[in-house]
């Protein structure tokens, strides 16, 4: 990790080698490490210290980026030389932009926590012998990941932008399993401060859903009233519905003709309402529970902004080209979001509901039809028949074929949000959520 | 860097590409002419590694690797008319890999001095020993004599670094070009060249160096009618190959004609980049007003640019032992191929089915001489008509089958990311009687063809799976009666390979290949290769996907 002034300092002497009509530099910093087990017992383990630099040099509209990742003086100018060189023989970019002035930040986040830059090896070792211990107690088997890492950017250009930031991260999951191989549950979470993290806690609730998750009855598939926990609905390891529904509020893709939001004739749907009038999905580089970078990597503010609105389309994000040229706000990609809930927890929404399926995850989720944002994926780690406000039994996983636009029109319930993968995400209780068939898998 | 900013920085769709990261964004950008530099002499690499090795048993562990890793990418990007990118990046580093009283410890270091290599080491040995607290199953490791100094390289015939990128871009603009004379009114295309200079010593006594090259030209095209907003995509029927740039110069004796009435090639070891745009940005637009399928039960006759990624997940994955075994019941997941499944002798599939592991298959993108725990490479049965023999495994899981050698599957996709079990190529062996695809699909009354990989998706235990496709034709009658389009069929793994009917020959055997497949945590991309010819299924559920949103 370099401080701040560390940092900018080595920016500063970048910035002076340079002979480019523009220069752009960025430090990047990341510490970490992790720790893998499986069958209660550890499989793998390892450690990451890096820092790079990247320098991007213009020479009118031919840029041309080198990197390096030591910084003494020799290095840093043959550095910034070898970006140099790379520019004169690029090709002229037609979507050229000139770098950012000086910007404004936003200030007060909390995304870096020093209880995370002080994991050892040791804290990891005892985080995943808790949660082993807790398997080998009730005879389950477990296979969990803890991973760790702090960071820091640092951004710096010859128009007189200067950024400065640190993060921090810490996420653990666990599958657990019954030793026959009839019950499997999950769970996870994460956090920028790993004072807060309990992987015997997340731990406690996958062995929780695998117990009694066994003897799963085969019920028809077919559309069902559904309550898709957190983790059916993002995940930081696959692609998933909500995140897939994030991705895909892409400006230019909107406007080109290739995406949900397309307009027929040309055009998008921006102001159009396309959900259900409860569904609103903000970004907020400082809420406190998900605090991240306020700048974008070519050196945009973040900002607080609104893309879903009470079921309307508010905004889109894009390259800053494609906002010159098509004249709408100049919004990067959004890093963590928050989607607005209520105060519910899941065991309220099922005690709602007469008749569904409780669903703790969904799996090896990809397109089929980008037109309609139409994904499959399978159910996993614990899927449970509700009746009367309560779970009755254990049921086989389902493949599922079904669109977000789609689920978010049949929303029934939002509950409580919680953080998962950097975002704030609530159950939801979905009415005529399609599955398509039967798996076996546990 | 993260799967969706690759697509982003490529302008691909996002259905065109798989797996969560790409090799070489996290590396140093360099001149394209640094590809071509040599990197450290063997002399030099023997001297870094036996640093380690002496300082790993120092610090008290019983076995250890080192593995001195260059890795050299170039990745070039255009769409329409003009080039989105040029990368070349250069990693460079260590990774150190250490037993200590049965528990594995790992580290790894960008600075390449011996003093660094040293303290890499030492952290490694302290990570085992700080896990060997809570450990419960020592590792046994498969006994491995050591080779010596040898060497290893991939057959190519021209280094793709070497060509000028102008050539290269030359090429995808062209290429742009056709499929928007065509109709298509976007394209975006992309070259992906690697080059992994390994070396790996381990304290067995081998010193290993290998030079592996691969190469993957493609693209998304996309028509759209802009009156009814409806947009259709057609991706390349190219595959990622262990080949150099010859692979992109076409060849009439490695083309196959694809059955009458559809205009596709199948392509072998080389690739016309041109003809596939062009035909592409017809048929993308022949997309837009096909029609619909009808849901039900049909016979397919599957393309190997196809039929590889359905064998990819429902027998390249589930035969992982590591995967049997609950390695990766917390990311990828477990196997329904169980050890207790094997001993029932149940049929994996009908007795057309015979499936090999081959780590040496020429022009295959997992084609090494050695792996990354030093075990030399070969090739093994895993399924023999229709029953499954072996499964894949590594050094550390041989005992547990009572095997006393690896197969050698090890692979690190970096020097700084451990190695671990990978996929070796897996391939459907062709048939021994002669049959084409357009005899095949004479005796089909009513089925579907498929061309080209589409949308995926398996569970995690490898049973129940959906796969869509590039190209849909009916078949009704013995003839290939139009295009369809909606078209994905569900099945089980297998229900669906003992529906095998028939295999060609193999005058029609061709591969399949992907450069992202995903597996680990940290999550771990490899490249795998996987043969087949065209292949029938009888009686598969196929689905409509065609849904409507306000």
């Amino acid at each position: 990790m370099l401080s701040k002034d560390d940092a900018q300092t080595i920016l500063k002497k970048v910035l002076s080698f340079s002979t480019a009509d523009e220069c752009d530099a960025t430090l990047n910093g990341d510490t970490g490490g992790n720790v893998r087990s499986a069958r209660n017992s550890i499989s793998t383990a390892g450690a990451n210290d890096n820092i790079s630099l990247a320098v991007e040099s213009r020479f009118g509209k031919r840029s041309g980026v080198a990197t390096c990742n030591e910084f003494d003086e020799a290095t840093l100018r043959r550095c910034v030389q070898r970006a140099e060189e790379i520019a004169r023989l690029a090709p002229e970019s037609p979507e050229y932009m000139p770098l950012l002035g000086p910007q404004t930040y936003l200030d007060g986040g909390r995304a870096f926590a020093a209880a995370t830059a002080a994991i050892t090896p040791d804290y990891r070792a005892t985080q995943i012998g808790a949660s082993m211990a807790l398997c080998d107690q009730k005879k389950l088997s477990s296979a969990a990941f803890l991973n760790d890492s702090v960071g820091f950017v640092a951004k710096r250009n010859s128009k007189g932008l200067e950024a400065y930031q640190q993060v921090s991260n810490v996420t653990f999951s666990v599958t657990v399993r019954t030793p026959d191989g009839t019950g499997s549950g999950y769970a996870s979470g994460d956090y920028i401060d790993a004072a807060k993290m309990d992987a015997a806690r997340f731990t406690k609730i996958a062995a929780d859903k695998a117990a009694s998750s066994v003897k799963a009855r085969a019920i028809e598939p077919g559309k069902y009233t559904v309550i898709l926990e957190p983790n059916a609905l993002l995940s930081n390891v696959d692609t998933s519905l909500l995140g897939a529904l994030m991705q895909s509020l892409d400006a230019r893709n909107a406007d080109e003709g290739r995406s949900f939001l397309s307009k027929k004739g040309g055009g998008n749907r921006k102001g159009e309402k396309l959900f259900d009038e409860r569904v609103t999905i903000y970004s907020d580089p400082l809420n406190p529970d998900i605090s991240d970078l306020t700048f974008s990597g070519d050196g945009r503010p973040q900002q607080r902004t609104t893309w879903i609105e009470k079921g309307v389309v508010k905004n889109l994000y894009s390259t800053r080209f494609w906002a010159q040229k098509a004249g709408i706000p100049d919004l990067p990609r959004p890093n963590g979001w928050v989607m607005a809930g209520g105060t519910q927890s899941t065991a309220d929404l099922i005690k709602s509901t007469a008749k569904g399926i409780l669903v703790t995850r969904l799996w090896y989720i990809r397109p089929v039809d980008p037109q309609t944002l139409l994904f499959t994926g399978l159910t996993r780690d614990g899927t449970f028949y509700i009746e009367n406000g309560q779970i009755k039994f254990p049921v086989k996983n389902f493949r599922f074929n079904e669109s977000p636009v789609i689920m978010l029109n049949n929303l029934e319930a939002i509950g409580k949000p919680v953080r998962l993968a950097g975002n704030l995400v609530p159950p939801l209780k979905i009415r005529d959520f399609t599955f398509t068939s039967l798996s076996d898998a546990v | 860097m993260k799967r969706r900013d690759f697509v982003g920085l490529s302008g691909l769709a996002a259905g065109a590409l798989f797996l969560p990261s790409l090799p070489g964004f996290g590396h140093a950008r360099v001149d394209p002419a640094r590809l071509l530099e040599p990197g450290a002499d063997v002399a030099q690499k023997k001297r870094l590694a036996d640093a380690a090795l002496n300082a790993a048993k120092s610090a008290g562990a019983n076995y250890a690797d080192v593995r001195i890793g260059r890795y050299l990418n170039q990745y070039v990007f255009t769409r329409e008319k003009q080039v989105q990118n040029i990368v070349s990046t250069e990693s460079y580093g260590v990774g150190i890999r250490v037993l200590v009283a049965g528990c594995w410890g790992f580290a790894s270091t960008s600075v390449v001095t011996t003093d660094s290599i040293a303290a890499t080491a030492q952290l490694a040995v302290a990570i085992a020993k700080a896990n060997h607290l809570v450990q419960k199953e020592p590792v046994q490791l498969a006994a491995q004599a050591g080779y010596g100094e040898v060497s290893w390289k991939t057959p190519i015939q021209q280094n793709a670094f070497e060509v000028p990128i102008k050539q290269k871009v030359d090429l995808l603009l062209e290429a742009n070009a056709k499929a928007l004379d065509a109709g298509a009114s976007y394209i975006g295309t992309s070259l992906f060249q690697v080059n992994e200079q390994k070396y790996f010593a381990s304290t067995d006594g081998s010193y290993i160096d290998q030079d592996v090259h691969r190469i993957w030209p493609t693209f998304s095209v996309t028509a759209i009618d802009k009156a009814s907003g409806k947009f259709r995509s057609r991706e390349a029927l190219s595959s990622p190959m262990g080949l150099g740039y010859e692979y992109l110069t076409p060849s009439a004796s490695e083309q196959v004609t694809g059955p009458a009435g559809t205009e596709l090639v199948g392509y072998k070891q080389r690739y016309d980049l041109l003809a596939d745009a062009a035909l592409a940005g017809k048929q993308a637009k022949q997309k837009l007003t096909m029609k619909s399928v009808t849901p039900g039960k049909y016979d397919l006759v599957l393309d190997p640019g196809h039929l590889g990624l359905t064998i990819h997940e429902s027998v390249g994955h589930p035969l992982e032992l590591d995967r049997v075994l609950g390695y990766e019941a917390n990311y990828a997941g477990t196997s329904f191929a169980t050890l207790e499944w094997k001993a029932k002798n149940l049929p994996y599939g009908s007795k057309q089915v015979n499936i090999v592991a081959d780590k040496l298959q020429p022009g295959s993108v997992g084609a090494v001489g050695y792996d990354d725990e030093g075990v030399k490479t070969g090739h093994w049965d895993l399924i023999k008509e229709g029953k499954l023999v072996n499964y894949e495994k590594i050094r550390d899981q041989a005992h547990i089958v009572g095997q006393k050698a690896s197969d050698g599957c090890c692979y690190a996709d970096s020097w700084s990311s451990v190695q671990f079990q990978r996929m070796p190529n897996v391939s459907l062996q062709p048939g021994t009687a002669k049959l084409s695809v357009d005899d095949m699909i004479k005796g089909v009354d009513k089925g579907i063809y498929i061309a080209g990989a589409g949308s995926f998706s398996i569970d995690q235990q490898r049973f129940n799976f959906q796969f869509g496709g590039q190209m849909f034709y009916a078949i009704e009658k013995g003839k290939i009666a139009g295009p369809l389009e909606d078209v994905a069929y569900q099945s089980n793994t297998q229900e669906f390979w003992g529906a095998c009917h028939s295999v060609c020959d193999q005058s029609d055997y061709r591969l399949f290949g992907t450069f992202f497949d995903g597996k680990g945590q940290p999550a771990q991309i490899s490249a795998v290769s996987h043969g087949s010819a065209t292949t029938r299924f009888n009686g598969v559920n196929v689905i409509n996907t065609a849904r409507k949103i306000g």
